[in-house]
């Protein structure tokens, strides 16, 4: 547990940070938190000789709420999305979702960010933003450009960021209606043995919009636009919800692990999606 | 004497003695980040080693290339077993009468197996050139199962080769350490053919590890000029650890001192030793500056000693009424690569031999069969007294079957088959004498706290609600009735390398009246710097407040064996209060001198010597103690000290009722345990807070070794459980509220009647939470299904019973 050697570097400007990046190609990493990146340099499984870290780089806190639209910057961390009150207002799916990550002592350093960024398909974020078909925003040597959360992810830890981008924010509509993130893990700390995030407008007793998410149950998040589909225009009835489940078991791709086989697996995942989709239409009727 | 006027109390009180709650006198430094642990030891110019290990479970080592990591500046050496050898320290002798390597010589047995030692000036420097270390290896066949190896060809240990005869007897195989066999097999054959009921059943004990916060470390410093070697390290047993050092490295023992500093849990891990801790000394003495050696959690998960790893096959008869007429056991023992159990030197398979439990059982037979595999050794008793987990778990899993094969009520079952209260000391089918218990008092208090009978009709109501498709959680009711065999041991029967396992207590009164006692043994958490001031205060009638209590430096302790097994109570404890009599029969007569009467006309009360029938003439402590330093006194050595080594005359016998009540999702697998209530009897209480502090942490770890925690491997032996990420260690969160309970029964051979307490929860602990899991599905058609009881294999419970249909 004790890392290879390696460079640390601490710029003040975006544009230094893209210099270091240009620089060393892919010998170099920038690091938000640091709590996936750091235990894997202690592992010797990550090989980062230079160490760009963005805690110096103002203007990456932010929690902006303007109009409908919702932007967090990389370093907002998992704490600031529970502490904040006018996002869970908005968007009560992230506090819900961040509550369920690891223990408080992570998720004053753990960011969205990172958690985004890294494509560890353990993460709890990358389904999350799936789910709300949100925009990352990347920056690079070419000036900024924007990525679709649904887009993003092409196999565990390979993204459509480049070596020499880095994630500066993520933005969102504002949702509507009800929503549920819901988690099964072994233990605090642990990733999640299956986990499914939902959002589910309700326009008269009938499913307006729906989106669904699960969260390690394959080599990246898996948005099952299937199982959202498969709730559009019913009334959430018990059939319609396991024809949702049909769907998302189609799309997810679950491999045996230490927190089970792939039966146990998906059979979780269904138990999941239907607690998910039951608590979340359950807080459209409420609200109605 | 008179009754406890307003006085007496207060003095009494002030004492800070047996029976109250102190708070720990250790917290404060460790709550302050204060503590002083082994690698918070810096000494000038020390180096720091580091471990190139095995990938492989099974290999030959064909050739080590160090160049490349002598190159790197800071480097200072690479030793492998060619460097040990002249020395003959490439193998030692472990605690179980085999040998291990020290470093891999020739071959590796398992993963993580320690290849070479690399020392440099700095932590950093060390880990790259571990990396730097060249190793080739041939792969040779891989056996994880210990029933495969005692057919395989393959041969394990080839420096045993033609050895018929080990330690403990003969080997049947190459890959066989030993038979160890326990009782009448004839007899419990005889009755077990002719048995009106009979209920067997086929259990394995998973590999698990006790997982210290600290992991195991050393500082070796050897002084060249003055032929003194200093070691500091994490062991649970200084003394035992010096006696080695000297007999492996040839340096006198006087010229040995070892020191265990405050040590982060030990739970078993730190009773062996480990190659890290020779290559340290090696190191030092080749170096003749200090070398350190820390291991990583990975290496402590994936190397230093493992717990459990029992194949356990029972048979238990019965009469129709449920009357226990016999029992047979047989147990595969997964010893690893080497066998390096920490038990004494007799009892390979530890107190094993406690598997007839609380129940009065005519006739048993125990065998157990020791074996090699490509896994890291160990062994130890991890939270309990030797094995005693394993026997407990086996005899509590042993009930449950009987009565399912009954159909009979578990509690009830349990209650016709108890030791009765008037057949104490009781000597069981399988030797051991239980000293004193009072198992139906216990059981009957803790069904009525729990109301029994209402949570079985909730549970029948459940099960109806459940069928009905109303629910889908099942309720489990767990129960667990155990007696630990504690305190080893008495010296005629139990050693470790030759050492009688008794243990010390030396005290020294100061001359105005406050006091230090030092032990043979050593506190890894416990809070003994807390209750042995306790003992003592009661004993000498000094406050607890004014005594030191100091562990752990051999140069100052006297011998003793360490802490382990909970003997540290029944033994080291039973020493404190002998001693502390010997300080008491020479201030009487000190007392007596000063107050001008005879010796037998004071006598002690609380804290002073009091005329016989005139209360208001006496002398306190506190002066009896400045006396015996300031004034000669006819016919008494200046000077207030004494020293008690105890041999106790028997083990103590702790026992405990415990239930657990869990909802199961028979969708999720997901546990939720509802109540438990934990009834312990330790018999004399010394501080009701920390046995309740260390009832809470093995329940805790009960909770772990039941709900998930193991040590995992593949086919080809790699770890699959070596990060804190899958090897479960319960954090606040997973863990309940716990109702602790208690009767007193005293043992009648203990000086004060105390039978220790550190492990009881956890041996209670493990077969409760497991057999709470199990109870939900015994309306389904369990009979038993193997621990850890995760998510996964919960689930996979209720799908074989067909409930996801």
């Amino acid at each position: 547990m004790i890392p290879a050697a390696f460079d640390y570097y601490r710029p003040e400007t975006m544009d230094d940070v893209i210099a270091i990046l240009q620089e060393h190609g892919d010998d170099a990493r920038v690091m938000a938190g640091g709590h996936s990146l750091i235990p894997m340099m202690k592992l010797r499984m990550a090989d980062v000789p230079h160490l760009i870290d963005l805690q110096a780089i103002d203007g990456l806190s932010d929690i902006t709420i303007e109009g409908n639209r919702i932007t967090l910057g990389a370093m907002v961390t998992q704490h600031d999305l529970i502490a904040h009150d006018g996002l869970t207002a908005a968007a009560p799916i992230l506090q819900e979702t961040a509550l369920q990550i690891a223990d408080p002592q992570v998720r004053y350093m753990g960011t969205v960010g990172g958690n985004v960024a890294n494509g560890d398909p353990g993460n709890d974020m990358p389904g999350l933003m799936q789910c709300l078909d949100a925009t990352i925003n990347l920056i690079g040597p070419d000036g900024a450009r924007s990525v679709a959360a649904r887009d993003y992810y092409e196999s565990a830890y390979m993204t459509a960021r480049e070596d020499d981008e880095v994630l500066v924010s993520v933005s969102f509509d504002t949702p509507s209606g009800g929503h549920a993130y819901e988690k099964q893990k072994r233990k605090i700390g642990d990733y999640a043995t299956a986990a499914a995030a939902v959002q589910i407008a309700n326009s008269g007793g009938i499913v307006a919009s729906a989106s669904i998410a699960m969260t390690n149950l394959s080599d990246v998040p898996v948005w099952s636009d299937d199982a959202a589909k498969a709730l559009i225009g019913t009334s959430c009835d018990a059939d319609a919800v396991k024809a949702a489940v049909a769907a998302m078991l189609g799309d997810i791709d679950p491999s045996e692990d230490n927190r089970g086989p792939v039966a146990f697996k998906r059979h979780v995942a269904g138990v999941i999606l239907t607690r998910a989709i039951t608590r979340a239409w359950s807080r459209t009727t409420s609200r109605a | 004497m008179n009754d406890m006027t307003p006085d007496r109390e207060e003095r009494s009180a002030n004492l800070k003695g047996m029976g109250c709650s102190r708070k720990r006198v250790e917290d404060a430094r460790f709550t302050q980040g204060k503590g002083n642990y082994v690698d918070d030891i810096k000494l000038p110019g020390m180096l720091h080693g580091d471990f190139v290990r095995s990938p492989y479970a099974h290999a030959k080592v064909v050739s080590v290339n160090k160049e490349a990591a002598l190159a790197l500046p800071g480097v200072v050496a690479v030793l492998t077993a060619e460097d040990l050898a002249p020395l003959n320290l490439h193998w030692m002798p472990t605690l179980a009468g085999d040998k291990q390597m020290v470093l891999a010589d020739g071959k590796v047995l398992f993963q993580g197996q320690e290849v070479a030692f690399v020392v440099a000036s700095d932590r950093y420097i060390a880990a790259d050139a571990v990396e730097l270390v060249e190793v080739e290896y041939e792969e040779l066949p891989v056996i994880t199962d210990p029933f495969e190896s005692l057919k395989s060809d393959v041969v394990l240990r080839p420096d045993l080769d033609g050895q018929t005869e080990g330690a403990h007897g003969p080997r049947k195989h190459h890959n066989h350490i030993f038979t160890w066999e326990q009782g009448d097999e004839a007899g419990t054959n005889q009755v077990l053919d002719n048995a009106e009921v009979v209920a067997e059943e086929t259990m394995y004990y998973h590999r698990t590890h006790p997982c210290p916060l600290e992991t195991c470390g050393s500082v070796a410093s050897m002084d060249k000029v003055n032929g003194k070697l200093t070691l500091w390290g994490t062991f649970q047993a200084p003394h035992v650890v010096r006696t080695v050092a000297s007999l492996l490295s040839g340096i006198e023992e006087h010229n040995i001192r070892v020191v265990s500093p405050d040590i982060g849990g030990g739970f078993g891990n730190k009773v062996g030793v480990y190659p890290g801790y020779v290559c340290s000394i090696v190191a030092s003495i080749v170096t003749g500056v200090p070398v350190k050696w820390v291991e990583d959690r990975m290496e402590n998960l994936m190397s230093t000693a493992f717990a459990r790893d029992y194949h356990m096959t029972g048979k238990i008869s019965a009469t129709k009424e449920g009357k226990i007429t016999g029992l047979h056991c047989h147990v595969t023992a997964d010893h690893g690569g080497f066998d390096a159990c920490a038990d004494p030197t007799k009892f390979p398979a530890g107190f094993m031999n406690i598997c007839t439990g609380s129940y009065d059982i005519p006739v048993a037979y125990l065998a157990v069969d020791g074996v090699y595999t490509n896994k890291a050794p160990g062994g130890v008793s991890y939270r309990c007294s030797f094995r005693v987990t394993e026997a407990v778990y086996f005899i509590e899993r042993m009930i449950e079957v009987l009565a399912i094969e009954l159909d009979m009520d578990a509690a009830e079952l349990r209650r016709i088959n108890f030791i009765k209260k008037e057949q104490f000391p009781y000597t069981a089918a399988l030797g051991w004498e239980y000293d004193s218990g009072d198992y139906h008092t216990a059981w009957d208090k803790a069904l009525k706290t729990v109301d029994y009978d209402g949570l079985r009709k909730e549970q029948a109501e459940r099960v109806e609600a459940f069928k009905r498709g109303e629910t889908r959680k099942l309720m489990g009711i767990g129960l667990t009735f155990f007696t630990e065999i504690v305190g080893a041991g008495p010296v005629k029967n139990c050693d470790i390398l030759g050492m009688g396992m008794f243990d010390s207590c030396e005290i020294r009164i100061h001359p105005t009246g406050s006091a230090i006692a030092r032990l043979g043994t050593i506190s890894q958490g416990q809070g003994h710097a807390t209750t042995f001031a306790q003992i003592l205060a009661s004993e000498i009638g000094i406050s607890a407040d004014s005594i030191t209590i100091e562990e752990g430096d051999t140069d100052t302790a006297p011998y003793g064996l360490g802490t382990y097994g909970s003997r540290s109570t029944p033994v080291a404890g039973a020493a404190t209060a002998m001693a502390g009599r010997k300080i008491r029969a020479k201030a009487q007569m000190i007392a007596a001198y000063l107050l001008e009467v005879h010796d037998d006309d004071v006598e002690f009360d609380i804290d002073r010597f009091v005329v016989k029938g005139a209360p208001e003439k006496f002398k306190t402590m506190k002066e009896i103690a400045y006396a015996a330093y300031n004034q000669a006194i006819p016919g008494i050595e200046p000077g207030l000290e004494a020293v008690s080594y105890y041999d106790p005359p028997n083990m103590t016998y702790p026992f405990g009722a415990y239930v657990c009540v869990m909802d199961i999702d028979v969708d999720t697998g997901v546990p939720e345990i509802r109540r438990f209530y934990a009834l312990d009897d330790c018999g004399t209480r010394i501080n009701p807070m920390i046995i309740e502090g260390q009832i809470h942490g093995g329940l805790t770890e009960a909770l772990a070794v039941a709900l998930g925690q193991e040590i995992a491997y593949d086919d080809i032996g790699n770890v699959k459980t070596g990060t804190l990420m899958d090897f479960f260690l319960p954090t606040a969160w997973e863990v309940p509220n716990y109702e602790t309970d208690y009767t007193v029964t005293p043992s009648p051979h203990h000086p004060i009647g105390a039978k220790g307490v550190g492990e009881s929860p956890h041996v209670g602990g493990v077969p409760c939470f497991s057999n709470a899991v199990q109870d939900a599905f015994r309306a389904f058609g369990l009979r038993h299904t193997n621990m850890p009881h995760d998510h996964w294999r919960i689930w996979q419970t209720a799908n074989k019973l067909g409930l996801h249909e």
